[in-house]
């Protein structure tokens, strides 16, 4: 009884608390090749600087990325930026001093906003909050070849608006094939030559969607170029050791132990 | 130590002699790392020596990770993120430590199907058996305990989840969570409790680690065969036997450094494969998450809770029989708990006089029919609830149940063993030809 309860009480509230919150289920999350993808993949500096550029002139309208650092886009492994143009980039955002309570303009110690104006999600972990990916039936085959797709997910959402809207009380939804209900209630963010690249690159949305997608991964995993290379020395090394171990195992037990006979 | 004969520590230098005769710690060190081991042991030996590596990494990793980590609601969840992004690898701290769980899982698992299919819990081994599945018992709280710290959605539904199984115990239920959680509800003072017994707990492992190979060092280890070294002389013993340093050792280190190339490969290439993304969004206790799973080393058993719904003819007739006492709901966590439990009573259960299963023809089956069990009902545990799910967990559970309960005991008044080889050392030359050759 009490499991059928939970599962009611659960579908009831999945239903009507909404849509902003129902993570990872359902909806058609494309494959989308990123350069970031597999051991050797990696962030492409340029993309993540588009990204930035993308987050900033129509994301950070509504969403926060409040545990990013400001000054980790310098990283290396990460945007890479100059640290003046971060400090510069610091001053556009207003934070409340921690110290003395008064509004000052951020610095690059600062972290990015948080954004809780329209109710929007923050996105700091949004690449790793959600799985574009499943199954089949559960057994994880799927997220093992393609990864957990959170940015593949995003790009989705970005580019899956069909232009249908509906109205349900008061409250405008637009159609989206990634979304896990179908319908969504941020409006379509991205409209083409909505930025202006500096490197000339074409403002598409699909363009956009990708590098803001990259972007996001890199927010909620600035760290991952330092991880993989950590594990490929680590894997490297072990099967050197693990050769070596192998042949002094052989050598030691070879006085012990002669062909295997049956 | 009793047992096997072998050669003992004796001191030779002044101060050797000195500490001896004061501390003999260096004669237990050489008669711990010197001990006779059944030279036939196969790979599946080797898990012991992997869990014991894991338990020492995940201490080390999960000591630092407390130096920067904050056990506060409003808190906690940006202080791991603080581990991710400002302490100096603390990112891979994490990361060690996350998927650590996993492997400590994965092998305790191999570990325990190692002991059932070749009868390492049967006499005199009982004890080892007994306070390994005390340990396991322990793993599981700590882990569950430290799934909880991140401050997810997933650790505060899966707290909660998990707390509410106490409250099904009919009378004191309610209180006995209240008390567990420190408040009505999963909030702050749990989270603190958590923390403290999320770092205690490991070191309750660690002394019954030692308790653990203190038994079946005083037993001597089973092996392959099941058949035990002979120990009337010290020159027939080492016939069955070899030190455990070097030989052991450095099989040992070389199977954990296999192991360890595909671990460091899922932390450095996929460290959030085994994990959920929904733990990564902070705990909102307004918020549940559409479909509340716990992680896959849990799934066996959280399948065996869900198995057991209110239109099993079974459940109906138990709480009919107990005057509604015995709920649905209780009826799931004393099957989840009784699983468990089943386990340690092995030893008792099985009625074969034959020990290793190699020699068990029937027995084998049976055992194949479990180790898969096992597997479904990991599967159907990940699956959301459906009429099929619960059918296959109903099975899978009932099957769990059965083998302990009724193949163990049957299986060996009906079987008929194949002949066992009489030594290790005749076993062993059947199967390798003489090196000297």
């Amino acid at each position: 009884m009490f499991r059928k309860i939970a599962i009611s009480a659960v579908s009831a509230l999945a239903l009507t608390t909404g849509i902003a919150f129902a993570a990872g289920e359902g909806g058609e999350t494309e494959n989308h090749a990123f350069s970031f993808e597999g051991p050797f993949g990696a962030f492409d500096e340029y993309q993540l600087q588009r990204g930035l550029q993308v987050f900033t002139e129509s994301c950070s309208a509504c969403h926060g990325l409040k545990f990013v650092p400001i000054r980790s886009l310098v990283d290396e492994g990460g945007p890479h930026l100059p640290e003046d143009q971060v400090r510069a980039y610091a001053s556009q955002f207003t934070v409340v001093d921690k110290e003395t309570g008064a509004e000052r303009a951020a610095l690059a110690t600062d972290n990015f906003p948080a954004n809780t104006g329209v109710g929007a999600p923050d996105l700091s972990l949004m690449a790793k909050a959600r799985a574009g990916f499943h199954g089949p039936y559960g057994l994880g085959i799927n997220q093992f070849f393609k990864g957990m797709g959170g940015a593949e997910h995003i790009f989705s959402i970005l580019t899956g608006y069909t232009g249908e809207t509906k109205e349900e009380a008061g409250t405008t939804f637009y159609e989206n094939t990634a979304y896990s209900t179908g319908w969504i209630a941020m409006p379509p963010p991205l409209v083409a030559d909505l930025v202006t690249y500096q490197d000339g690159h074409e403002a598409s949305i699909h363009h956009m969607a990708e590098d803001v997608s990259a972007f996001l991964m890199w927010a909620a995993e600035p760290k991952m170029m330092a991880r993989k290379q950590a594990g490929l020395k680590a894997v490297v090394f072990l099967t050197l050791l693990a050769g070596l171990l192998y042949l002094t195992n052989k050598r030691l037990w070879s006085g012990v132990k002669g062909k295997k006979i049956a | 130590m009793a047992g096997i004969p072998h050669d003992h520590y004796e001191p030779k230098s002044g101060f050797g002699k000195w500490l001896h005769s004061r501390l003999p710690v260096v004669s237990l060190l050489y008669g711990t790392l010197m001990i006779p081991t059944p030279k036939n042991l196969n790979w599946m030996w080797i898990w012991g020596i992997v869990l014991t590596f894991v338990l020492v990494m995940q201490i080390v990793t999960g000591i630092v990770l407390a130096m920067h980590y904050t056990p506060h609601v409003d808190m906690a969840f940006a202080s791991i993120e603080h581990i991710m992004r400002d302490v100096n690898g603390g990112y891979m701290l994490r990361y060690l430590h996350m998927n650590g769980a996993s492997l400590f899982f994965l092998a305790v698992y191999l570990h325990i199907f190692r002991g059932l299919y070749y009868g390492s819990y049967k006499a005199p081994r009982e004890v080892t058996w007994i306070i390994g599945m005390i340990i396991y018992l322990l793993m599981m709280a700590t882990g569950f305990l430290g799934y909880v710290l991140p401050w997810g959605q997933m650790s505060f539904w899966g707290a909660t989840v998990i707390t509410g199984f106490f409250g099904a115990i009919p009378g004191v239920g309610g209180a006995i969570q209240t008390w567990l959680l420190g408040g009505p509800a999963v909030d702050n003072a749990t989270l603190n409790r958590f923390f403290s017994l999320h770092y205690l707990l490991p070191f309750v492992i660690m002394a019954l680690v030692a308790v653990h190979i203190w038994a079946f060092h005083t037993t001597g280890n089973n092996n392959p065969t099941g058949v035990e070294v002979r120990r009337t002389s010290k020159a027939e013993a080492e016939k069955d036997t070899l030190p455990f340093w070097p030989y052991f050792v450095i099989k040992d280190l070389f199977a954990l450094a296999v192991i360890l190339v595909v671990f460091f490969a899922v932390v450095g290439f996929m460290p959030n494969y085994l994990g959920h993304p929904d733990n990564y969004i902070q705990a909102n206790p307004l918020v549940t998450p559409v479909h509340i799973v716990p992680e896959w080393y849990f799934l066996p058993f959280y399948a065996i809770l869900k198995a057991f719904t209110a239109d099993v003819w079974a459940v109906q007739l138990v709480e009919f029989v107990t005057f509604g006492i015995v709920d649905s709901k209780l009826f799931g966590v004393l099957a989840m708990f009784g699983s468990i439990a089943i386990m340690a009573f092995a030893p008792w259960l099985d009625t074969s006089s034959v020990r290793s299963g190699r020699y068990r023809p029937k027995f084998k089956a049976w055992f194949g029919l479990l180790a898969i069990d096992f597997v479904v009902l990991m599967w159907a545990g990940s699956q959301p609830a459906s009429e099929f799910m619960s059918w296959i967990s109903l099975i899978g559970a009932t099957y769990w149940f059965a083998y302990f309960i009724v193949v163990l005991p049957l299986l060996g008044v009906l079987e008929k063993p194949l002949l066992q080889p009489v030594t290790i050392e005749e076993d062993f030359k059947s199967h390798y030809a003489n090196p000297a050759e």
